[in-house]
């Protein structure tokens, strides 16, 4: 079924009008709207996996043309250093059998799943591949002798998936094994539960229609056998988690729960054993097994999330390219010592601190420093490990390695932040440590009262009044209203990774912002040409996009990427990395570059007037020239997410105070802050200082949301009470961060408040209901007139009215 | 009715072999991909085992 009358019959996308990538697909030519779509289309039909485009529900990614870099990387994946943390190896007498799980970017639908396997299991050399539709993983097992992995992911890429290593990190195995052990759990908790309901049923009716004695003491046995497996095995966590509370001296949600579930069937085994009185094991098998399933849920949703986390940070492994006299080799960063000397090409990130020896470039610190511009470096310049080389290769030697470096320091201050971090005591924990208080106090009180009419009248009546308090309705009701939250936001880009962060953003009170890569763009983008010559603007840009076209640097991106197409071709340009270009269009020399290249390179002065304005404004301004005059000035800034001010006055209305901290220039800052509309802003901040900003604002009671994207924003991020990181910043960040916003869209993080707010006021709702339903329950049960199976519909009942009302986070709200 | 005192063990043992079942499932990975699974059964190999080997040929 093709997907698109019109569109490019691979990726959906529009085709371009003078197109001419076609593909011959189920006997028809279609129109292929790039390059990248027609390989990857040419790659499934001649691979024999046509029958994907019957089957695809979704149109796929864009194709992409390969990317040398990707395949230099994909290289290092061969690497036994670097395998050892993701490969798993089963030597055996076919040869060298080696197992790793991939990370798969670009599944659309499940005739991708399809398509991968088939692709994968068709290579010579691959034993077995599974992929996870779920998770997006696949298992791959091929033989080391007869293909490399680097071989596996270039397959992979030529049917337009990209592929990454996948080494499951400690808390996703826990994650994953927790996981495991709940559903054996909750499994187990549901099968016997059902076969002792069915018994309750018969000795409820047995109640009513009377029952022979013996086979009513048959059938306690028989429920007493079928209860103890569960709560050994399936209740367990809720001994655990309530002993652990009570060690620490508060009560959480599990203190009132475990003492419900004892008690109840404490109260059973005793009237089992004396042959008269009221069994509760229905109660106790139900109310795990509901317990369980709302934790389950909420496990799931978790897990999810982080999974969802971890394929955005997955670990690149860090190799460098060691030069040495009398060769150069590429091992992993760990294996680098003091003195060595590193290649490090452009788009490569520094592996430590070092000296520039050979080459000039300059380097984009801005995820360490929150600097826009990239930094000029030359011979004997210092560059900091972490920060990206962006122009030309440099030769660097290593001065500081490991623990000594500076993007260490900012580890280490982000250590020592997270266990800093003030806690804010959850909502739910609060009201059962007065919920647990009342029940002791009452039951006690009960068991006073019907002290004196002996064992075989207080022990029911108290267990009675103790199963119709089980705060099933009171525990499940954070659970389930934070499962339905969490997946109401993650469907709208906002991951949440850690448990407590919806509440705590809803009662944020106030919100700080990054300034590089969060509120803007964090990339160059032309903002105004202005001519000084006759040319034309068309011919300005041509030529500049010309000169720039061979050049890495974000300046000559941003131009290249303002000229969408052009013929004109520059020859023997000439690069001083840092400064400027200079190089021959149509047999006539034109120079591209800061001020002071041109006044150096054609001795012309650049009205001042100008420059002082755009500077004033924290923008960059490029000049183009010929050597006998100027033509143009491009003034370039860091544009400003679309929606970044509209987010700053939904949150500024909502009573909310808001900050700007950043490490740029104060110019630079002032601008942003003056357009987003945010009054209260610091400019030129080290991590040091932004964090000490937050804990002053701590100190002082307030509530902190962080919002940012760079390792110098990672301390922070884990200081503040709850911290979102944009998922096109750096790995740290994402990973010290409580929330991930995967899309575009900033106002998803004002969406996400107001719907941790909805969730806040349903779980309020739900703990109000439980109370009040246990008030009601309460003094009937102490006066000895409830009985068991009104017990267990009142339970069930209430649990279910606390789901219904968690399901409503679900719908969109109509506000 | 003293039939239950039978049935009703025999019941619990076929519980018991369920659990032992529902546990070696959660082992074996049947309840990793819940979604996969349904999608893969439509998506089946028409193709003949010769044509097969020939895209397997020009593959690699």
């Amino acid at each position: 079924m093709p997907l698109s009358k019109s569109g490019c019959f691979h990726c959906g996308l529009p085709v371009p009008p003078d197109s001419y990538y076609k593909v011959l697909i189920q006997g028809a030519e279609r129109a292929m709207c790039c390059p990248g779509c027609q390989a990857v289309a040419e790659a499934i039909v001649d691979g024999g996996m046509e029958d994907y485009y019957q089957y695809r529900t979704e149109p796929a990614e864009q194709g992409r043309e390969l990317v040398p870099d990707f395949l230099q990387q994909s290289l290092a994946y061969d690497l036994d250093a670097v395998q050892d943390s993701f490969v798993r190896h089963h030597a055996s007498e076919q040869g060298d059998l080696r197992e790793a799980d991939l990370i798969l970017e670009g599944i659309t639908c499940a005739a991708c799943i399809w398509l991968n396997e088939r692709h994968i299991a068709a290579l010579a050399g691959v034993k077995s591949v599974a992929v996870n539709y779920s998770t997006r993983r696949a298992r791959i097992e091929w033989n080391n002798d007869q293909i490399k992995l680097s071989e596996i992911l270039e397959a992979i890429s030529r049917i337009g998936y990209l592929a990454h290593p996948y080494d499951p990190s400690r808390q996703q195995q826990l994650l994953e094994d927790e996981r495991k052990q709940q559903l054996r759990r909750l499994g187990l908790a549901g099968v016997l539960g059902m076969q002792v309901m069915m018994i309750a049923v018969a000795l409820y009716l047995g109640d009513f229609f009377g029952m022979e004695a013996q086979f009513e003491k048959f059938f306690y046995w028989i429920s007493l056998g079928l209860t103890l497996p569960v709560m050994l095995y399936s209740a367990q966590p809720f001994f655990r988690a309530a002993l652990r509370d009570i060690k620490h001296g508060q009560a959480g949600m599990d203190v009132p729960v475990s003492i419900g579930i004892s008690v109840a069937f404490a109260g059973s085994i005793w009237s089992t054993f004396n042959g008269h009185g009221e069994v509760y094991y229905d109660s106790v098998v139900m109310f795990v097994f509901f317990l369980l399933t709302g934790r389950y849920f909420e496990l799931v949703a978790r897990k999810r999330s982080s999974e969802s986390a971890d394929a955005l940070v997955h670990g690149v492994p860090a190799v460098a390219m060691r030069v040495s006299d009398k060769d150069e080799s590429l091992i992993t960063v760990a294996e680098l010592k003091v003195g060595d000397t590193v290649r490090v090409k452009p788009g490569e990130t520094f592996p430590a601190d070092g000296i520039v020896i050979e080459g000039r470039s300059s380097v984009d610190e801005s995820l360490l420093t929150g600097e826009s511009m990239p930094v000029p470096v030359k011979i004997d310049g210092a560059v900091v490990g972490g920060s990206i080389n962006v122009e030309s290769p440099l030769l660097v030697k290593l001065e500081r390695i490991g623990q000594d470096t500076v993007l260490s320091g900012v580890l280490r201050l982000l250590e020592r932040a997270q266990t800093e971090k003030p806690r804010i005591t959850q909502l739910a924990d609060k009201t059962a440590a007065w919920f647990v208080l009342a029940v002791l106090v009452i039951a006690v009180s009960v068991a006073t009262y019907w002290w004196a009419e002996g064992v075989a009248v207080w022990l029911p009546i108290t267990t009675a009044v103790l199963v119709v308090t089980c705060p099933c309705a009171l525990s499940l009701a954070t659970p389930t209203a934070v499962t339905a939250a969490t997946s109401r936001l993650t469907a709208q880009g906002l991951l949440t990774t850690r448990g407590h962060a919806l509440e705590t953003l809803a009662k944020a009170s106030h919100f700080i912002f990054d300034k590089t890569g969060t509120l803007t763009e964090g990339k160059l983008e032309l903002l105004s040409v202005e001519i000084l010559s006759d040319a034309s603007e068309t011919e300005c840009m041509a030529w500049a996009a010309a000169l720039e076209a061979s050049s890495e640097h974000p300046v000559a991106q941003a131009l290249c990427r303002a000229v969408k197409q052009s013929t004109t071709v520059a020859t023997g340009v000439e690069n001083t990395p840092g400064a400027g270009l200079m190089g021959e269009i149509s047999a006539k020399k034109y120079f591209i570059g800061t001020p002071n290249y041109i006044s150096q390179q054609v001795g012309l002065t650049i009205p001042e007037q100008q420059l002082q304005i755009s500077r004033k404004q924290g923008h960059t301004v490029v000049v183009l020239a010929d050597e006998s005059q100027c033509h143009a000035l491009f003034t370039l800034g860091d544009r400003l997410r679309a929606d970044a001010a509209e987010l700053v006055s939904q949150l500024t209305l909502s009573g909310k105070e808001v900050v700007l901290l950043s490490g740029d220039h104060q110019q630079a800052v002032a601008k942003v802050a003056a357009q987003v509309g945010i009054t209260n802003w610091q400019a030129e901040c080290l991590p040091e200082d932004k964090l000490a900003f937050v804990k002053d604002l701590q100190a002082k009671g307030a509530i902190v949301a962080m919002v940012g994207d760079g390792i110098n924003d990672a301390p922070v991020l884990a200081a503040a009470q709850v911290s979102i990181a944009m998922a096109s910043g750096t790995q740290l960040a994402a990973a010290s961060a409580d929330m991930l916003l995967l899309s575009n869209d900033l106002t998803a993080i004002s969406e996400g408040r107001t719907t941790a707010q909805r969730m806040l006021l349903i779980i309020k709702q739900n703990l109000v209901w439980a109370i009040a339903y246990n008030t009601l329950a309460l003094p009937a049960a102490a006066l000895g007139y409830v009985a068991p199976w009104m017990a267990a519909i009142g339970m069930s009942a209430s649990s279910l009215f606390v789901v219904a009302n968690a399901l409503r986070l679900l719908r969109k709200s109509s506000s | 009715m003293e039939i239950l005192y039978l049935l009703v063990p025999l019941a619990m043992l076929l519980v018991a072999a369920i659990v032992v079942v529902f546990f070696w499932a959660v082992r074996s990975g049947q309840f990793d991909d819940l979604e996969g699974p349904a999608h893969r059964i439509i998506m089946d190999d028409d193709r003949s085992e010769e044509t097969k080997k020939k895209d397997l040929d020009k593959n690699s």
